[in-house]
């Protein structure tokens, strides 16, 4: 028989086994969310295709067709969606996983279950799009007559490294906006910026070589990288930067991790 | 079976209150301490002991066992701590100090249908709605069939709950609960939704998983009968302290003689209330001339009217002001004043209480609001306004055997008089 002791500060020793026990609520919640997300609409799940479609035409158009950017002989097109895809998915999941938490009050204030559930399924959520878009760039590579070299094996190794960003990112957010609803306004801006200062339009191999490294400090930079190395297979992977992301997302989560299992007890009396 | 199943040692939940503690909380306010001690905003303990917050104890050094099979009430009028002890049986909060200790799985029904998605068909929701409240999807899957009987909502079952009345909508979430086999089961005033039949069976089916099923039942409700039906044990809190427990028929009629009527709630958790704070009224009490409490006034009563405030700590206030107003159908009645009963100036500091003593209670039989207004240092402190509710009876206040004509209630005060006849 399982004997659980409630404490101040106390809740570490059965976390862990209750975050596997509730493995089922992750999946339920995620599928709720992926239920709800389309209902009432016209276009319904065709909306997870025209999103980053558009978004690509128009990266395509600032930086290939105006600033003339160098893609290094790929076509302009599937550069930026390569791009586009892990940063589509960081974008979503930090800003689903950013909201989860205060979107989910009323479970939270009423239902014990390991917090860590909700930022998790944001993301799982936000994954779902992701594969998505993943056809989508499958189609275009064949329309491009453009396919992938032996490196695209290396790609779930990446994709996981985009879900450990997202997840971690995620973390931060979800805890801080639980007390500081100023997130709710800080999040947009960083997915805003963010688009423009990752590699997202433009090859990172136009960054200066000896500026690189601190460009890495961006862990989406090791990511989209990453993506552009495994699936175009043309351009070198640049190893120093995509250490220096590897090390950045291990801090993000880790640290994530570590403030979203202290506040969490507080969630409650906060939110 | 006389191992206890819940060991609750000297538990206490405080929470911090008042305007000073949002100031202290803003995100500017942290970026400025975070410019001056990089990093010592992450402890949440630093930002505690920053600044004057006020301290509520919602919970103060409970104890309690809780034996296997037991099927217990809990009482006390609103404000009282019992919502937040059940929070903290389902390790929704964690307390202040103290510890539980749990020998078994705890599921809580503290709101009917927690997780709900208006856009969810009823079938999807009894999945999203179990998984929350923590059953596997196999056990949800063995026990579909009965929680739809149970809700009798068969043919709406993939209807999105949005379109459900809200009787269907209270029916499916409670059968949803009730299929939980935890085995101690945490209940929080849910009963109060729903008709009538479907309450009833409810409380059949919570009496079936105690007595038949020999699991651990808390319940938690302001509705007398439910509780005298249902638990063998009660407990009555009070301003986060446990008063009474016991046999429930002698815990209910201690709690209904006590007076508890008089202030609807606890006044620390009101939160409609204006002025300054540092003085704040913290309960009225109605109580007889040698200071019993009283469940109502009677006409012609001596009636003492206790007022308890609590000052900030440390703090001494001068030119105090305390004045109550019984009104009835927005119509005042009565005024009570410190500054009018006595030339006396009222200083407040700490706990303490103000005492209106009123001889021969002048008002006719009926329910009577009271608003408080507190003021200090020239500036309202606290006004509360239907703080509490005095009910009268009508009494013998002539010593004649009678109280008052027809139709004069609501319109009349009575006032001790005599009359003499000359020629």
């Amino acid at each position: 028989m399982s004997e659980i002791i409630i404490e101040q500060g106390r809740s570490e020793r059965q976390y862990w086994r209750d975050l596997w026990r509730y493995r089922e609520l992750l999946y339920f919640l995620a599928w709720r969310d992926i239920l709800v997300r389309y209902k009432q609409t016209v276009i319904g799940v065709a909306w997870a295709v025209i999103r980053p479609l558009l978004t690509m035409l128009v990266l395509t158009f600032i930086f290939g067709k105006l600033a003339k950017m160098d893609s290094g002989g790929v076509p302009y097109p599937i550069l930026v969606f390569c791009g586009m895809l892990p940063w589509q998915f960081f974008a979503n999941a930090f800003t689903e996983s950013g909201n989860s938490l205060v979107s989910n009050a009323g479970m939270i204030s009423k239902v014990y279950f390991p917090r860590l559930v909700v930022p998790i399924s944001s993301v799982i959520t936000s994954f779902v799009d992701f594969l998505i878009s993943s056809v989508l760039m499958a189609l275009m590579m064949v329309y491009y007559g453009y396919l992938p070299g032996a490196s695209v094996l290396m790609l779930p190794l990446f994709i996981l490294l985009a879900f450990a960003t997202a997840f971690g990112a995620g973390l931060w957010v979800s805890a801080l906006m639980v007390r500081y609803r100023d997130f709710r306004f800080i999040l947009p801006f960083v997915v805003q910026f963010g688009l423009y200062i990752s590699p997202v339009g433009f090859s990172s191999n136009v960054v200066p070589e000896q500026w690189r490294w601190l460009y890495s400090l961006n862990p989406m930079v090791g990511v989209i990288d990453g993506f552009r190395w495994a699936i175009l297979g043309q351009q070198n992977l640049y190893w120093p930067g995509f250490w220096i992301s590897v090390a950045g997302v291990a801090l993000i989560i880790l640290s994530g991790i570590w403030y979203f299992r202290r506040t969490e007890r507080t969630f409650a009396d906060v939110i | 079976m006389s191992e206890s199943i819940i060991s609750v040692e000297n538990l206490s939940k405080c929470y911090k209150i008042g305007r000073q503690a949002a100031k202290g909380d803003g995100l500017r306010h942290v970026l400025e301490q975070a410019v001056r001690a990089p990093f010592a905003w992450l402890r949440p303990e630093s930002r505690e002991k920053r600044g004057k917050t006020e301290e509520f104890w919602a919970l103060r050094g409970l104890d309690l066992e809780i034996e296997r099979g037991q099927m217990v009430g809990i009482i006390g009028r609103n404000g009282a701590g019992k919502s937040t002890f059940l929070k903290l049986l389902s390790r929704i909060t964690e307390p202040t100090t103290g510890r539980i200790r749990l020998r078994g799985r705890v599921a809580s029904l503290l709101e009917v249908g927690t997780g709900f998605h208006p856009e969810l068909t009823g079938r999807e929701n009894i999945f999203l709605n179990g998984s929350i409240l923590g059953m596997s999807r196999a056990e949800i899957q063995r026990k579909f069939d009965e929680i739809v009987a149970f809700a009798e909502i068969n043919k709406f079952l993939d209807t999105p709950v949005k379109r459900y009345s809200s009787g269907m909508y209270v029916r499916l979430a409670f059968a949803v609960a009730a299929h939980l086999e935890p085995e101690i089961l945490i209940v929080d005033e849910v009963l109060a939704v729903g008709d009538a039949e479907f309450q009833k069976k409810c409380l059949g089916k919570m009496e079936d998983v105690s007595t038949k099923e020999g699991r651990t039942v808390i319940l938690v409700s302001h509705q007398m009968p439910a509780i005298q039906n249902l638990c063998t044990r009660c407990i009555l809190m009070d301003r986060g302290q446990l008063q009474q427990d016991g046999k429930t028929s002698d815990v209910i009629a201690g709690y209904l003689a006590k007076g508890h009527e008089l202030a609807s709630g606890d006044l620390s958790q009101r939160t409609d209330r204006a002025g300054k704070g540092r003085a704040r009224v913290t309960g009225i009490d109605l109580l007889d001339s040698s200071g019993n409490p009283l469940v109502e006034a009677a006409s012609g009563g001596d009636v003492i009217l206790r007022v308890s405030y609590e000052v900030r700590q440390g703090e001494t206030l001068k030119g105090g002001l305390l004045v109550l107003d019984l009104s009835s159908d927005l119509k005042s009645f009565i005024g009570l004043s410190t500054a009018l009963a006595s030339k006396r100036e009222l200083q407040l500091s700490g706990d303490g209480y103000v005492d209106f003593l009123v001889p021969k209670w002048p008002l006719l039989g009926g329910r009577y609001s009271l608003s408080v207004y507190l003021e200090a240092e020239g500036e309202a402190q606290d006004v509360i306004d239907d703080a509490a509710i005095v009910d009268t009876v009508d009494g013998d206040f002539f010593g004649s055997g009678k109280s008052h004509h027809k139709g004069w209630h609501g319109e009349y005060v009575l006032v001790p008089h005599s009359w003499d006849q000359g020629s």
